[in-house]
């Protein structure tokens, strides 16, 4: 009984990081039916290593542990990043990467709300950088997969690279459409002959645009809720498709169409999960358009002519740099003020 | 009459809880034995004292009399005698004591001889005038001397007169029973302000979980010869907000560094408008008002109580508060403030008490860092950026925040009600606009102490040449002429009145545009200025030989 106002209503930190692990559950089921359980392995790799990096750096911080820990941002930074890296690379691998996430990225920058960059995307983009082959290593869609692993199996082959007698490597991998789209554009293929490899799907990749279909079903609870606004979302998917389509349109041989970039790589994830954060984000309605416009641009010029297949990640982190001078440009008019 | 209803950004809708206190009828209480009234009931200056401790006074009589433009008087709520004129605690959010004259009251009520105002005969200007002494103020909670928002303005004039009876805060029904008790009476008030103002539009603005005020209203500006509209506004605070209600109703935002008259409003609060009536229809001054009590008590409702009587005695009247009371708030829940004690008085500004308990305003968990969400920016009904100015409040980053429009919040509290991280941002920017006007005001004074020191030295310099000249001129030896150096002071003396002729000139003081008054009082405050500037001249002089 100190000061006005003296009444609060709103979901609390918590409650919010909630929401948004609940939101990832249809994708993370998705995932496990087409690509097989070694999701959930690093899933919980990541959020043990997430969960006591976070209490070592809050206790030497010296920060209340238990409320930072349980705002359940780490959870959410370790989820999204173990949701970005192959699922069957060796243990270490994610561990590392949430290390980074959470002890470089996010602690050392002051921990929950200071830090400038999404944490989980610095790790990704980390990983990427230090262990190319590894972050290429997807499993192939259970429906075409040449051998299937047990839990145990992967169990095994993620903590001890050890595969069941008679499979390899090339059994259970294979490349990612958007790894497959760049290579056999380079070589010369047409675009009708490409998509006709049993790895892509009817949108995107085989059972690639299942899972991204959850997360966009995730992602529309998120809206209803409105933990997120629809700035992002619209502003990402919109410009992405925008691109991919004017390109498709003038050269349909060479650039593949908006709906196969809607649903290929981290496109949904990113518009829904990762673009939205709101730290690392702008926080005027203009500013959230131009920055997930910028992410929808440099994600496709990536994809296409960049290095690498995917380019959310970078696109996210070089966007992240230009929120102060987005949001200083973007301030709304204030009541009573020149339009 | 269906009017459009505009919209402004954001707002937030907690929950009501005003069918509490409108279950029953609006009481009337007793005489208590003692009124405490404090001078500062409104905003402006401390009107100036008229009675003395002994003083056998009237109900209505004049105990302290408006004191300057902006000002307003304080009567005698009731008969009875004067018994001390001292400091005491009031209901301020600073929880300190200010000067109180305290009536210990005889019980007969005796009214002052009073009488109506023919004020449909009488010329505008002067029947404002004559408001000076009725001692209303705003009742909605702002307490603004209304005789000056009744003034005719010249020039543009006021066209649209708005009237709020939008009442946005919850747990608050004062207005909303007032308007469903006494329509007609606010309606005749209204009529006066219209006549005083000569404006033509009227709206009331009633948000749309009043219906029975609203139907009543309809019902007494039906019967109304003047042409008076009643707008149902969606229920979201802040639309009570004068500028917020001025937008909703006409689409107009007033700019933010002019006043609603500036573009043709005037906005009143229904409970102000009865006052206007019971002054001028009967010659009544304002010795009560109604007031909701509410919350953790045993029988919530709304009471019409005379000014002076302690909270103490408005909370029994309403059941009392109940064993797990832990606070009292005066005003919303939203905008309100924590009372220092219960015995403190009733004011005019005072619409609500509610007392609070653990159950209805739960201490919010300890603030976590902002995740800048922007939720607050969403319900900011100002558009500003709140968690921009939190950023920069935190870290006394001042001119950012004054950049970003600290100034135009109105601590609405919108956005603290939907922080995530229960970050306490009002209390932020309440600090930051303090410690600017601080900032501010100690600049002023350093340039005004330079100035000063500036002319001290330049001072100390001519007079050390003048004094070289004449020991030049001693030197120079007695056979100058007396008639001479006579003639040199003369020469001086007018030089410095030519020089001073031209420094009158060319410091203007742009107060042309001013009517009479203000420039007789600008003239005498500049007399008075350079008397203490004077004064101060010799001290240092003193201090100096």
């Amino acid at each position: 009984m100190n000061h006005s106002p003296y009444l609060t209503a709103s979901p609390s930190v918590s409650v919010i990081m909630l929401k948004v692990l609940l939101a990832l559950v249809p994708g993370i089921v998705a995932y496990v039916w087409m690509f097989g359980s070694g999701i959930l392995i690093s899933l919980a790799l990541a959020s043990v290593t997430a969960l006591v990096s976070e209490a070592i750096m809050l206790k030497l911080r010296s920060r209340p542990v238990l409320p930072f820990l349980f705002d359940g941002s780490a959870l959410v930074t370790a989820w999204l990043l173990a949701l970005a890296i192959p699922p069957l690379a060796p243990w270490w691998l994610i561990v590392v990467g949430t290390l980074f996430a959470i002890v470089v990225a996010k602690q050392l920058y002051g921990g929950l709300g200071y830090n400038p960059f999404n944490p989980a995307m610095v790790g990704y983009a980390v990983l990427l950088i230090s262990f190319p082959v590894l972050m290429t290593q997807w499993p192939a869609p259970l429906a075409i997969a040449g051998a299937k692993l047990s839990f145990i199996d992967q169990w095994h082959y993620i903590f001890g690279r050890m595969l069941p007698a008679g499979i390899n490597l090339d059994a259970i991998s294979s490349a990612t459409p958007l790894d497959t789209l760049k290579t056999q554009l380079r070589l010369q293929h047409g675009m009708a002959e490409i998509t006709a490899a049993p790895v892509f799907g009817a949108l995107g990749g085989k059972g690639g645009e299942i899972v991204t279909g959850a997360y966009l079903l995730g992602g529309l609870y998120l809206l209803q809720q409105r933990i997120i606004s629809w700035h992002i979302p619209a502003a990402f998917l919109g410009a992405l498709a925008l691109v991919a389509g004017v390109f498709y349109l003038i050269d349909g041989t060479h650039y593949a169409g908006p709906l196969f970039h809607l649903f290929s790589g981290a496109s949904m994830l990113c518009a829904f999960f990762i673009a939205t954060d709101p730290i690392s984000g702008p926080t005027t309605p203009n500013g959230k358009l131009i920055f997930a416009a910028g992410i929808a641009v440099l994600t496709w010029l990536i994809r296409v002519y960049g290095g690498y297949p995917d380019g959310v990640a970078f696109a996210v982190l070089l966007l992240n740099i230009c929120v102060p001078l987005i949001d200083a440009n973007t301030q709304p008019r204030v009541f009573g003020h020149k339009k | 009459m269906i009017s459009k209803i505009f919209k402004f950004n954001g707002g937030v809708h907690p929950p009501e809880n005003k069918l509490e206190s409108t279950g029953r009828p609006i009481q009337r209480l007793g005489i208590p034995g003692e009124l405490v009234l404090p001078l500062r009931q409104h905003i402006g200056n401390l009107p100036k004292i008229r009675v003395q401790p002994g003083d056998q006074v009237l109900k209505g009589q004049l105990l302290a009399e408006a004191e300057g433009s902006i000002s307003a008087a304080v009567h005698a709520p009731t008969s009875g005698m004067i018994v001390s004129i001292e400091d005491k605690l009031i209901p301020h959010p600073s929880g300190l004591p200010d000067m109180c004259i305290t009536l210990k009251t005889d019980g007969e009520d005796r009214w002052i001889p009073h009488e109506p105002v023919d004020w449909r005969q009488r010329n505008p200007a002067e029947l404002a005038a004559s408001l000076r002494d009725s001692g209303i103020v705003g009742l909605g909670g702002a307490a603004f001397p209304t005789q000056i928002k009744l003034r005719p303005s010249g020039g543009s004039g006021v066209k649209t007169l708005i009237i709020n009876g939008a009442e946005c805060e919850p747990y608050i029904t004062c207005d909303d029973m007032l308007m469903r008790e006494r329509a007609d009476e606010i309606v005749k008030g209204i009529e006066i302000a219209q006549h005083l103002l000569k404006a033509d539009n009227c709206i009331v603005g009633i948000e749309d979980n009043k219906p029975e005020a609203e139907k009543a209203m309809r019902v007494a500006c039906a019967g109304s010869a003047s042409k008076i509209g009643v707008a149902v506004v969606p229920t979201l605070y802040p639309s009570g907000d004068a500028r917020r209600l001025t937008a909703l109703l006409t689409g107009i935002e007033v700019p933010s560094s002019k006043r609603s008259t500036d573009v043709g409003i005037q906005v009143f609060n229904v409970a102000t408008m009865l006052a206007v009536y019971r002054y001028l229809e009967h010659g009544e001054t304002v010795t009560s008002r109604i007031v909701t009590v509410t919350g953790n008590v045993g029988a919530p409702g709304n009471f019409e109580v005379l000014l002076g009587s302690s909270i103490e005695f408005l909370l029994a009247a309403a059941g009392g508060a109940l064993p797990d009371t832990n606070g009292l708030i005066m005003g919303g829940p939203m905008m309100g403030f924590s009372l220092p004690s219960s015995k403190t008085p009733i004011i005019k500004a005072t619409n609500c008490i509610i007392a609070g308990a653990p159950k209805l305003f739960p201490e919010p968990p300890p603030a976590m860092p902002c995740i800048r969400c922007a939720r607050c920016a969403d319900a900011c009904p100002v558009n500003l950026q709140p968690q921009e100015l939190y950023w920069y409040a935190r870290g006394r980053n001042l001119e950012k925040a004054r950049e970003y429009q600290l100034f135009d919040c109105i601590e609405c509290g919108c956005c603290s009600y939907v922080c995530p991280s229960d970050i306490p941002l009002v209390q932020y920017y309440r600090f930051a606009k303090s410690e600017i006007i601080a900032q501010d005001k100690a600049k002023e004074a350093a340039s005004l102490a330079r100035e000063r020191n500036d002319f001290r030295l330049a001072r100390i310099e001519r007079e050390k040449q003048e004094r070289a000249q004449k020991h030049a001129q001693k030197a120079a030896g007695a056979k100058a002429e007396a008639g001479a150096d006579d003639a040199k002071k003369a020469a001086i003396e007018a030089a410095m009145a030519r020089a001073q002729a031209q420094k009158a000139e060319v410091t203007p003081q742009n107060t042309e545009n001013l009517d009479l008054a203000v420039q007789a009082k600008i003239a005498d405050i500049d007399a008075r200025r350079a008397q203490t500037e004077a004064k101060a001249e010799n001290k240092e002089e003193q201090q100096e030989n």
